[in-house]
Formats: structure tokens, C-alpha cells, sequence
């Protein structure tokens, strides 16, 4: 194994929109070895990474590759200085056969004939997939194709194009245990046998702890340590990639917990080809919040869309005591029971954003009657009413109340969208991420609205990728590892003890 | 059995015009783009090829060759708007259909160009076949009755024999693919707008230089939008547009015969049936085969590269 670097980042920076995502990151990975990089959500990992691959700018920092300093303008840059990334979601065209869609990218011989290219294209394919230890047939399509499959495809087009950097974006997040073991075998050799650098972006430990032979550890945009994974025990790199910082302590519920309010039991995906919901059971009392924490991708947002009464395909039940199954509640009934949900896209879940403001506000009271029977809508009221709930939850850069949702800051949105769930005492709360893409101000309104929600006498569900959230509000915690909460834990909690839950499962 | 034989020559007049224009519409719709404008294209292609031959004095191959030019230029006021300015791509066809209306109409009035007789073509036999029974007549055509299946076969070839064909495709079905294999999303779009609606364009002129022989305002009748419906139809694959030109100009051909034998039928009713066939072959598509799958991926859908958030 040479020692000599294959890409360097020095203190790179980048932010979208104001929010710092990397601040001064620096990350080197040397031919021959398999490099993870790990972090929970959001700590800048794939942005890192995108740079790298030449899809974003960074503001300040540089790139070297092989010690010398590049400025790479675009992927096609990235990828004649041998770089190649395969993304989380696959770029392939569906109705094309393996050969045709590598085909695309490369630029060979331009003398041959098309039968010719794709034929030497073919050969090509099966060479290389033999020599990565696995078997494809090139004139299959790619929309018939498992998963796993299609991620080989996707490495084997960087890879003919000629990539010795290799960088897979959360490549085990779709795949199976026994095909994610395949997957990182292959990978493995790669980088031993063949020289190459791979650069794995992941938040498992296992994977981790079992194929790397070096971490990069990010949290909050920075990257914090860089060391061998065989020297650390995965509870110290459980506390780098959590950080041990110390949370708010909690602050617990000023009454007890009430009597059953929801009961999920054996809530499985009948979808038979992404099982992902494995019996998800749990109870849910008035008057407390139980967070759900977990590693993104075990069935967090599937919970959250079948709670919420998106069309997920699920069995089992889901029943609201004294009213039966959320399922066969319409959408008016559940408004009248006062469930409020947040989910945690709200531009496309929670918000109409080319409305107005207003209309946004107005629409969770539209069916009761407030704002006027169907053929009369009561402006004026629907105006006053805004303006005392813009001004009450401090939704801030509202120019005026017919301004479109869609102009409002992420975390203004938010607060507009907790605006209008919370403008009647509600019974049931159902978030998913609240405080996604928040600063620190916005995210503790949030946390303040949820508490004051509880003492009230409803039940809150939290479900969030981000254990600090769940660790400062929630009175129980349930930790969810694919597709089941797989334990739980009464506050005060430990902190590590969950950390050591969320990833081991996995 | 004279009726049917003359019939059948007649065929090939009125079944070019839609697989001329329904190859152009697939090539555009192959590469994402929905094109709804091919009954303003053949108009402008139909009035500049009597123009060009007018003004010219003469060449025939010039004017077709001079409408295809026109089409291809008044395109790109299309892939303008949907390309660059990214303007909904239905409500950006329809507009240039009306425009082209316009257009056509004024310049044809201006310039004087209305009804006034060209020259055309003369038709060439294919001997020993044209002295065949019933069918002799298919094969007693113009030059570019002849030169259409030539057209379809290129274009095929392209499509599905060339790495052109293969990355126009993908940029139909997958632009961000396209993209991230360092395809220029946008200007392969572009030349698929321009080459498909010079084919456009052609169709319109086969109408008034060769066959009516004449131009008058909205000649084209709606023949572009029975262009479109044969695509929808086709399930853009070419082969399967040219037989259904051919079902349709069958049925177009037969209403003339049908007057001559002294079959008496409201006029009106006779116009209608080209429409009611598209609607009832629509229909039919709709109910038999449930799936999309051969639809463009991306037809109609803009590209933007993506960005965060």
C-alpha cells in the first residue's frame, strides 16, 4: 500500500443560502485505501464530496489530486482528472440497456461503428465486472434490474470512464445486508489490489468499523478527526460522530402522562420489494412526547407518511383510542380530532407555496366553517386571524399576508406551518424533523410550541434524525433501526447508551 | 374496380403529409420536448415553398428545400421559449400555432401569393411495377412519395444505430443522466427542434407544392394535429407512424372517391371523419394499453440543471 495522497481538500468552505454546511473542512484520502467518511445527517458529507466530484464551487479552499492543485469546472472535469461519484440516487436512463447507458458517457474511438462501440462496450463491461468479482449482462435494461444491480452499473460507468477515485454516496443505504457486504467487498479489493483510492460516505458504523482503513469523522461542516478505525472502539467513534457535547437537559412534562392516546402495533410495508417497515410497535399517552431517534433511512419517514395519512402502503394498525384507525379517518375528521401534523418536507407536504400566506393560514380551518360556508369567504377574518398568529409564533419576512408561501425562509415556513396546526388546542402532534435546516433561534420556538403542546394534554410524537432534538424534548424515546423500535429508553436517558442502540441494530 | 384503383393511387398524396409531419413531431418529442405547433409549422412550410417557387420562377427542390429552411427558423422562436425561457411547453406550442396562423394569412395576402397556381413536380413511373393491376397507380408518384420511406429509414437509423440517436434519446428520457455524462441537454434539444420541424415544414409544402399546387390560407386544414395525435398513436416508434399515415390518407383518400361514385354524404360529415377516427384511435390507445412505458421519459418536462434546494 503506497502512502502517496490521491485527493486532498484543504480547508474547504461552502454555505447555501447563509447556512454554513462546510466551514474549513479538510479531508485526505491516499491511493489504496478505503477512506469513510462519517457524520450523522447534515454534517456535510455529501457536500464535501459533491466538491470533490466537481458538481459544487467551493467559496474558499483548495484540491489537490496526486499533490497537484486542481480547479475542477464541472463533472466532466472531475472525471477526466479520474474522479468518479456514484450517487445516492442513481443517474441512469431506465429504458436503456447497461452498455448503451455507460456508452453515453464515454468518448472512444469515434471511428468505429455503433454496433462496434457498443459490442467493445459490452466486452468491456464484462471484463471489468469480472475482474470486480461479480457477473452483468450488458444488453439487459437497467429499469429491469434490482437495485443492487443498477449500483453496479453506476460503478462500472465511473469506472470505465476511467475514475481511480471512487467516491460512493451512502452505497449501503439501499441495499440488503448480504449486498452490501458484496458491495464493500468488491470496493475493498479494489482500493488493495488495484491501487485505487475509495472514498465511502456513510454514517454505519459497521461499515465502517469492517471494511475502512481510515475514517474521516464530520460533524457540524467541520471534519474532526481523522484516524484508523481499528484504533478507536466504536463507542469512541459513536461520542466524535454524536459529539459529547452537553444537551439542554430535558425539561420534563409538568403533569403525568395521561392515558393512551395512539397505538401502533405490527405496523409492517406491504410493499414486497422495499419491506421497510418491519412491525413498528408503540404507545403513545396524553399529555407526553416520545421521540422517535434513529439513523436516517430505517423507516422514519415511511412512520411518519403512514401516520400523517399519506398513501403508504402498509399493514397492521394505527388506532386512535375511541375513534379506530387513523387509516379510515378522512381528512376533515382528522382535523376535527385535532391531530396536527408536521412533516418534515414543508414545501411539498405542509404548504401550497405559490399561495399566499393567508391562504395557507386559512386552509386547516377552511372545512369548520371559521372563514364562511362554501359559497362566502370571510377575508377580513381570515386576514385579522393571520396577523395574530404571524405575529404570536414571530414568523418572520412577511412583507404582507398576500405575499406567496413560497418566499418565506425555511425556517420561517415552519413556523407558519406550526402557525396554523397549532392555532387550535390539538390533541394529537405528529412531527417529522421540525427543526430541519432551522438556526438555533427558530429551532428553540419550535421546541417551545411542542413543549406547551404536551403540558396542554396532548400527545406529541417526535420523529427526528437528530438525537440532540430528541434527547432535549422528548419524555420517552424509542430507537428505531430497520423498520422496528428496537428498544426504549425513559429520560433521563444515556445519551451513549442510544447512540450504541442506533447503530449497532443496523 | 377503376374506383379502387384510383383510390389507391391517391393514397400516397394525402398519407405523406402525415408521416412527414409525424416524423418530425417524434424526433422533437424523443429528445423531451412536447411539440404541439406542427399545424402552424406546415403552414409556414407550405406558404414559403409557393412563395420560394414563385419567386424563383421555377425550382421545385429549391422551394421544398426553402420551406424546410423556414420551418427550421420559425422553430427556434419555439425552442426560445421553451428552452431558454422555459415557458410551459403546451401553452408555448399553441402560441406558435396561432402565431403562425397569422403569419401565414398576412404574408400570404402581402406578397400575393394566394392562389396562384405552381408548377410542381411530374410523376415519376417505377416500371415494370406501375404496370401492375389495382395497385399500378401507387407506383405512378412524385419524387418524394418515393423519397419518404428513405426519409424513415434514416431516421431510424439514427435514432437507433448512431451514438447521436442514443444520447438524443437519452436526453428524452433522463436530461439529468444526460447531463451528468457531459451531453449539452439544451443543445441537442435545440437541433431536434430544428431538424424535426425542417421535416414539418416539408410536410406543409408537399401539401401546396405538390399537391394542391396553390396556396391558400389554412390550407393545412388541421392536418398537424392529426400529425400529433398519430404520435400519441405511434407510440413515437416511426414505423408505426407511417402506417398509421397511411390508415389515415386511405381514409382522406376515399372521400373524393366517394363524391365521384355519386355517393351523396353531408359535407360536413365528410370532414368531420378524419377527426372522429383520431378521437376514436385515441380513445382505443387509451383503453388497450395501459402502459406509458414508451413514452419519452422527460417529454414535456424542462431542464434545469439541478441545483440545491
Amino acid at each position: 500500500m503506497s502512502n502517496k495522497n490521491a485527493i486532498q481538500l484543504d480547508a474547504v468552505s461552502k454555505s447555501f443560502d447563509g447556512f454554513k454546511a462546510l466551514s474549513e473542512a479538510s479531508f485526505t484520502a491516499r491511493w489504496g485505501e478505503v477512506h469513510a467518511l462519517l457524520g450523522e445527517n447534515g454534517a456535510g458529507k455529501s457536500s464535501l464530496m459533491n466538491i470533490a466530484a466537481g458538481l459544487y464551487a467551493p467559496e474558499t479552499g483548495s484540491l489537490f489530486i496526486d499533490d497537484n492543485l486542481v480547479r475542477l469546472k464541472g463533472p466532466l472535469d472531475a472525471s477526466t482528472q479520474g474522479i468518479g461519484m456514484v450517487h445516492q440516487h442513481f443517474k441512469l436512463v431506465k429504458p436503456f440497456s447497461v452498455a448503451e447507458n455507460i456508452l453515453l458517457g464515454l468518448r472512444n474511438d469515434q471511428a468505429l461503428s455503433f454496433r462496434q462501440r457498443l459490442q467493445q462496450t459490452a466486452e468491456e463491461i464484462k471484463t471489468t465486472a469480472a475482474r470486480l468479482g461479480f457477473t452483468i449482462d450488458p444488453f439487459a435494461r437497467v429499469d429491469q434490474l434490482s437495485v443492487a444491480e443498477q449500483q453496479r452499473v453506476e460503478i462500472l460507468k465511473v469506472l470505465l470512464a476511467g475514475a481511480r477515485i471512487l467516491i460512493l454516496d451512502e452505497p449501503t443505504a439501499v441495499l440488503t445486508d448480504a449486498e452490501a457486504e458484496n458491495l464493500l467487498t468488491t470496493v475493498q479489493n479494489f482500493a488493495h489490489q488495484e491501487g485505487a483510492a475509495v472514498i465511502l460516505v456513510t454514517h454505519k458504523m459497521n461499515d465502517v468499523m469492517r471494511y475502512a482503513d481510515e475514517v474521516t469523522v464530520m460533524r457540524t461542516g467541520r471534519t474532526v478527526a481523522s484516524l484508523k478505525p481499528q484504533s478507536v472502539t466504536v463507542g469512541e467513534l459513536v461520542k466524535l460522530t454524536v459529539g459529547d457535547a452537553p444537551t439542554p437537559p430535558q425539561v420534563p412534562a409538568s403533569r403525568a402522562a395521561g392515558e393512551v392516546k395512539l397505538e401502533v402495533s405490527e405496523l409492517c410495508s406491504t410493499n414486497p420489494n422495499a419491506p421497510i417497515l418491519r412491525g413498528v410497535n408503540l404507545s403513545l399517552h396524553a399529555g407526553e412526547i416520545y421521540g422517535i431517534a434513529g439513523v436516517g433511512g430505517n423507516g422514519q419517514s415511511e412512520l411518519a407518511g403512514a401516520l400523517m395519512g399519506l398513501p403508504e402502503p402498509v399493514s397492521g394498525s394505527m388506532q386512535l383510542v375511541g375513534e379506530g384507525d387513523l387509516r379510515d379517518l378522512s381528512a376533515s375528521r382528522r382535523r376535527e380530532l385535532g391531530i396536527a401534523c408536521i412533516p418534515a418536507d414543508r414545501y411539498s407536504a405542509a404548504l401550497a407555496a405559490p399561495l399566499s400566506i393567508s391562504d395557507n393560514f386559512a386552509m386547516g380551518e377552511i372545512h369548520s366553517g371559521r372563514y364562511g360556508p362554501f359559497w362566502f369567504l370571510r377575508r377580513r377574518r381570515i386576514e385579522a386571524d393571520t396577523a395574530a398568529a404571524v405575529s404570536e409564533f414571530d414568523v418572520q419576512g412577511v412583507r404582507s399576508l398576500q405575499q406567496k408561501a413560497a418566499l418565506l425562509s425555511g425556517g420561517n415556513a415552519q413556523k407558519l406551518v406550526i402557525a396554523r396546526e397549532f392555532s387550535r388546542q390539538p390533541q394529537l402532534v405528529i412531527v417529522h424533523s421540525p427543526s430541519r435546516g432551522l438556526d438555533v433561534r427558530a429551532t428553540l420556538a419550535v421546541h417551545q410550541r411542542l413543549r406547551s403542546a404536551r403540558d396542554a394534554g396532548a400527545a406529541v410524537l417526535l420523529i427526528s434524525e437528530d438525537l440532540d432534538e430528541v434527547m432535549a424534548l422528548a419524555d420517552r424515546i424509542g430507537v428505531m433501526s430497520a423498520g422496528r423500535i428496537i428498544g426504549e429508553f425513559a429520560q433521563p436517558a444515556d445519551r451513549q447508551a442510544i447512540g450504541q442502540a442506533m447503530v449497532n441494530h443496523v | 374496380m377503376s374506383l379502387i384503383a384510383s383510390w389507391i393511387g391517391n393514397i400516397p398524396d394525402f398519407a405523406v403529409p402525415f408521416a412527414l409531419a409525424a416524423l418530425g413531431l417524434i424526433i422533437i418529442e424523443r429528445s423531451g420536448v412536447l411539440a404541439l405547433g406542427a399545424e402552424g409549422l406546415m403552414l409556414v412550410g407550405a406558404m414559403s415553398g409557393i412563395g420560394a417557387s414563385l419567386m424563383t420562377d421555377g425550382s421545385t427542390v429549391a422551394a421544398l428545400i426553402m420551406a424546410m429552411i423556414a420551418a427550421a427558423v420559425v422553430s427556434q422562436l419555439f425552442a426560445l421559449m421553451v428552452l431558454i425561457m422555459r415557458i410551459n411547453q403546451v401553452i408555448a406550442g399553441l402560441a406558435l400555432v396561432f402565431f403562425c396562423q397569422g403569419l401565414t394569412g398576412l404574408c400570404g395576402t402581402l406578397m400575393n401569393w394566394t392562389s396562384r397556381p405552381v408548377s410542381g413536380l411530374s410523376d415519376l413511373s417505377l416500371w415494370p411495377l406501375s404496370e401492375l393491376p389495382v395497385l399500378g397507380k401507387l407506383f405512378i408518384q412524385d419524387p418524394v412519395v418515393y423519397l419518404t420511406p428513405i426519409i424513415f429509414l434514416l431516421v431510424v437509423l439514427v435514432l437507433n444505430r448512431t451514438v447521436l440517436g442514443l444520447r438524443l434519446r437519452a436526453v428524452g428520457e433522463n436530461p439529468q443522466a444526460a447531463d451528468a455524462a457531459g451531453i449539452p441537454v439544451l443543445a441537442y434539444r435545440c437541433a431536434a427542434i430544428a431538424a424535426g420541424s425542417a421535416l414539418i415544414g416539408l410536410a406543409g409544402a408537399y401539401i401546396s407544392v405538390l399537391s394542391t399546387k396553390m396556396w391558400l390560407a389554412d390550407m393545412v386544414g388541421g392536418r398537424g394535429w392529426i400529425a400529433v395525435a398519430l404520435v400519441i398513436f405511434a407510440r413515437w416508434s416511426p414505423w408505426k407512424a407511417l402506417a398509421g399515415a397511411v390508415l389515415f390518407g386511405c381514409i382522406e383518400a376515399l372521400i373524393p372517391q366517394m363524391a365521384a361514385s355519386g355517393i351523396r354524404l353531408p359535407q360536413y360529415f365528410v370532414f368531420m371523419t378524419p377527426y372522429a377516427v383520431t378521437l376514436g384511435v385515441m380513445i382505443w390507445v387509451a383503453v388497450a394499453s395501459r402502459d406509458n412505458s414508451s413514452q419519452p421519459g422527460a417529454l414535456g418536462e424542462p431542464f434545469i440543471r439541478e441545483e440545491r434546494r
